[in-house]
């Protein structure tokens, strides 16, 4: 198997097939076939990385269905391209996927009993899809596989309560809206360049210099806002948090880390890659208005995310949240701001998967994430949250996880190039993360109600019965894969300056601006 | 106002398929966004899927050309069946010259909108689904309904976990699980008067597993006095 | 809600519409896309390479096979995911509900059906087979595979129709499908080539490079409409049902 890369996708696709083929019969092979798949994915997706490290040229390119760019032109057919940023997202991608498949044996069986082979199937084509998209080098394949990702996505959600289904229907509207927009810029970029491959479409761009056209600018604007609406940035995020938070454990774990941080990659795939970053940052209105809408973004998430009282839709307006942070690093048009922009996408991954980890297993055990229902979890289930937290601090930004490191780079970014409005709302959204997660430690951790008032009989007494605070730990399935994350955060976190390095790597070749200009 | 040059010969006369495009779409858009109906909302999700058709195939239009199915003349397979003529049978299929090439539409948008239309299909079978179950669950398809009937079962389960420890809260929360056990109390006068419509709807199956309380059996819990725990720590 | 709707169309139509005056004019030959070297490509070579008369058939299942592939999945995850969204979970009593049909099938209409329902599938397959050198291909006839299920069901009733096609059999068959579409593609990858490089077939089988295209464009062909024929059914059952596949129209 000398191509991994056509791999990463198709090992979890005969995955999903294979477990709607086992569906009625044999249900309990489902989760097997899903682990074995994934390990294979995640197998295939670390030499696709390697080898793109190890090329020359730093990508691996795969023409799928033979159609070679010596004896054809560019864009005849379907091409994956792998580059380091590419490789390292699919890593991400399958890696996630791996860490849920492992955690979802429990939930999936109380949540969704009977419906277990679909909901593998339904799970792994959205892991499919996903890992296609960080791949594809075609503009219109893209979409066929974003469409992938949110099909899936609508019916892994909706599978759960009705509540979920009534949740769903928002996701649904504003996912196809924004799913419709992006593929109409690709119609507008097609009609103006004859090709629908990525690297073919900016060739053609430069060739002719299309940098003033409006049917160019109009399909810029037109992908962008598709991609922002599938990314659940501010304005857009209305279908976010009631279906991350009405969805059911297994889904909300896979989706969260994932979708909206992929959806990020899409946007600087199409800003690096199809656009080029001289036609986006030409014009200086973007570079003016998106950091400012940024901030906007951040503040109203981060408020909002004061205002929950429920662990699992708390974290969903930190996703949207941590969306603005990576949107104002691409935005703040700076060297430092795109590393810390990617570098934040890969980090925000494990520590969204943590800590959706985390609450799942709140969930199972306490019934209930609300802020009322959780007293004495650090004495019942120590392990869960030391995992659960090490995300918390890790969103944070506390120095030994990797949240410390990829926020340091969005804050240089966003000094090297001024944006001091970006570098003040990231430091006011960093204390809206302090104050969230203490209070959440204070309330697991002490007998204070939300009042003040104290409910335990005094020192060290949580006002609970021994019944209440005895060591309960979670089951090792859903606790194991927590611990692996929160591990997986804290290695990220030390062994920064590798993927940095990569990184750096990655972008040498755009002429992005590194320092302050001085006249 | 038809001059040459203008914007409405522009809009209108050279590109009346462009035009008519965005008039779909700005339809379709307009149902997904401002209809409160569920279902005209994925009837405006169709249009503004179909609009984007219009204006890909809009594309492949080539002026004097025909449809991307080779004419007899150049089918690969027409040289195949005439062996009589020996230097077409020899040379077998040909590239075709450029002057050829303009004969034929472009066949690209045309495939990629067979993949939009089908994406398009899948789309709305699963709306359609969620909207089913929606109707299964809450008894209706028009959007405020709905929501009303959402931030009812939001604050009846946020509402489980105060019972304890009685504190003050906010007004707004107060306000609005006051009027959350207002609707449920006419309910249940509506229950007790026995209209068949009305008990169908305030059985949604969120409500059976809201509290221990309620949850034992639909019949005690219909019989039950109302003005039940929720008002007394409210005092 | 209505009001800010109206200005966020407004706005969008504006926008589109000042694109607009930039297109190419209406039709012609020499706009980017009409001309561009992918598009000449595949109406001068179509031929050379695959020997397929219908361009958009060869564009479809070959150049842009991997579309497809993920086109027919799509296909796939919406039968699973409406199936499995309305299976099971609690419902409203049979009592509550707002119709209920209640009918002998009537002998004309299911006479007529009896008829047609093999002429349509003849021609189901006339559909698939000859998108090679008609329009056509494996999504319409699958649909018009699916439509005469739906019909047998619409005279009859849904009890008929499952009985000929099972729902656990419709995924076995959409499954199978996937497996037909993606198991080319593979096989051509085993045999030395890339994934869906059908060209490589014709190391395994006596035809041409060409050839091996061209057929295994039919395959890939069979695949399709064995997945779209199913879920197409599966869909109909599960919505006009409410999942319950028992009673619809």
């Amino acid at each position: 198997m000398s191509d991994p890369i056509v791999w990463i996708v198709l090992f979890p696709l005969f995955g999903a097939v294979l477990c709607a083929l086992a569906g009625p019969w044999a249900r309990t092979i489902c989760y097997p076939v899903s682990i074995l798949s994934m390990i294979a994915s995640v197998w295939a997706s670390v030499n696709t990385l390697l080898q793109a490290v190890e090329a020359s040229t730093h990508e691996v390119s795969y023409i799928l269905g033979g159609w070679s760019l010596d004896l054809f032109p560019r864009g005849v057919g379907i091409e994956f391209r792998a580059d380091i940023l590419g490789g390292l997202i699919t890593l991400v991608v399958t890696g996630v996927g791996l860490i849920v498949t492992l955690y979802s044996r429990l939930p999936v069986q109380r949540e969704t009993p009977g419906k277990e082979s679909m909901y593998y199937g339904l799970f792994l084509l959205q892991i499919a899809g996903l890992a296609g998209i960080a791949l594809t080098g075609d503009a219109f394949n893209l979409y066929v596989l974003i469409e992938v990702a949110a099909l899936t996505g609508y019916g892994l959600i909706a599978l759960g309560s009705n509540r979920a289904a009534a949740a769903t229907f928002n996701y649904v509207i504003l996912g196809t809206i924004g799913a419709s927009f992006y593929l109409l810029g690709v119609g507008y970029l097609y009609l103006k360049t004859g090709t629908l491959n990525m690297v073919g479409i900016r060739e053609v761009i430069e060739a002719n210099q299309m940098y003033d056209s409006p049917a160019m600018q109009v399909a810029f604007v037109l992908v962008l806002l598709g991609i922002l609406i599938k990314m659940a940035f501010f304005p857009f995020h209305a279908w976010l948090p009631n279906a991350y938070c009405h969805a059911p454990t297994t889904t909300s774990c896979l989706l969260a880390p994932l979708v909206t941080k992929v959806m990020i990659y899409v946007m600087i795939r199409m800003i690096l890659t199809v656009f080029g970053v001289e036609f986006t940052f030409e014009s200086t209105l973007w570079t003016e208005v998106m950091p400012w809408l940024v901030v906007v973004a951040i503040v109203c998430a981060a408020v909002m995310a004061l205002a929950q009282r429920e662990i699992k839709r708390m974290l969903a307006y930190l996703i949207v949240a941590e969306v603005g942070y990576m949107v104002g690093g691409v935005w703040i048009y700076n060297y430092y701001g795109l590393i810390g922009s990617i570098f934040h996408v890969i980090s925000d991954a494990c520590m969204t998967l943590c800590l959706f980890l985390g609450a799942g297993i709140i969930l199972q055990k306490c019934k209930t994430t609300h802020f009322d229902g959780l007293r004495g979890l650090f004495a019942r289930m120590p392990l869960t949250m030391i995992g659960f937290f090490i995300g918390g601090f890790s969103i944070i930004g506390l120095p030994p996880t990797c949240g410390f490191f990829s926020k340091w780079y969005l804050i240089t970014g966003g000094m090297v190039s001024e944006r001091w409005e970006y570098m003040v709302t990231l430091m006011f959204s960093t204390m809206v993360m302090v104050i969230l997660f203490f209070r959440l430690i204070e309330r697991m951790h002490l007998a204070v109600s939300e009042s003040g008032q104290n409910l335990g009989k005094g020192h060290g007494d949580l006002g609970l019965t021994e019944r209440q605070t005895r060591f309960d730990e979670a089951p090792l399935s859903m606790l194991i894969p927590l611990l692996l994350a929160a591990s997986v955060v804290l290695i990220v976190g030390v062994y920064n300056q590798e993927i940095v390095d990569q990184i750096e790597i990655f972008l040498q070749p755009f002429d992005l601006p590194t320092g302050v200009h001085y006249e | 106002m038809f001059e040459e040059g203008s914007i409405f010969t522009q809009l209108l006369v050279e590109r009346l398929n462009y035009f008519i495009y965005v008039v779909l779409l700005l339809i379709g858009l307009w149902a997904m966004i401002a209809k409160n109906n569920l279902i005209k909302k994925l009837i405006g999700m169709s249009i503004f899927q179909t609009a984007i058709i219009l204006f890909y195939v809009s594309i492949g239009v080539k002026e004097g050309a025909t449809i991307p199915i080779y004419l007899p003349e150049h089918d690969p397979h027409a040289s195949h069946g005439s062996a009589e003529h020996n230097d077409a049978a020899v040379s077998g299929p040909q590239v075709l010259e450029v002057s050829e090439v303009s004969g034929y539409t472009n066949p690209l948008p045309h495939v990629l909108m067979l993949t939009a239309i089908v994406v398009g299909v899948a789309t709305l079978g699963l709306a359609l689904s969620i909207c089913l179950r929606i109707y299964r669950g809450y008894g209706t398809v028009e959007e405020d309904d709905l929501l009303l009937k959402l931030e009812q079962e939001d604050s009846r389960n946020a509402g489980g976990f105060k019972k304890r420890r009685p504190r003050k809260r906010p007004s707004s929360t107060k306000a609005s699980s006051g009027a959350a056990q207002a609707v449920s109390s006419e309910k249940s006068k509506s229950d007790r008067a026995g209209q068949g419509n009305r008990r169908s709807r305030s059985k949604s199956p969120a409500k059976k597993t809201q509290s221990s309380s309620t949850s034992d059996g639909k019949k005690p819990a219909r019989r039950r006095p109302r003005p039940k725990k929720p008002k007394e720590r409210d005092s | 809600m209505k009001r800010v709707a109206v200005i966020v169309v407004l706005l969008i139509g504006l926008l589109l519409a000042w694109a607009v005056r930039d297109f190419p004019s209406w039709g012609d030959p020499h706009a980017p896309a009409s001309s561009s070297p992918v598009s000449s490509h595949f109406i001068s070579s179509t031929g050379v390479d695959t020997e397929v008369p219908n361009m958009v058939t060869a564009v479809l299942a070959d150049y842009r096979g991997f579309d497809t592939m993920f086109e027919t999945v799509v296909v796939f995850i919406a039968g699973l995911a409406v199936v499995s969204i309305l299976r099971g979970g609690p419902r409203r009593r049979t009592r509550d509900r707002e119709f209920v049909v209640n009918f002998e099938p009537d002998l004309i209409v299911t006479n007529t059906v009896r008829l047609i329902v093999p002429v349509i599938q003849i021609f189901a397959f006339y559909v698939l087979a000859h998108g090679h050198v008609s329009p056509g291909g494996g999504f319409q006839g699958g649909v018009a595979m699916g439509a005469s299920f739906i019909l047998i069901a619409l005279s009859w009733d849904l009890k008929t129709a499952l009985a000929r096609f099972p729902l656990d059999r419709c995924f076995t068959v959409a499954a199978l499908g996937i497996v037909i579409y993606a198991g080319i593609g593979l096989l051509s990858m085993f045999l030395g080539g890339e994934f869906l490089d059908y060209a490589h077939l014709a190391e395994a089988f006596p035809v041409s490079p060409e050839m091996a295209r061209y057929h295994a464009m039919l395959g890939v062909e069979i695949g399709v409409g064995f997945t779209v024929t199913a879920i197409m059914f599966a869909l109909y059952a599960s919505l006009s049902t409410d999942g319950r596949m028992r009673d619809g129209l």
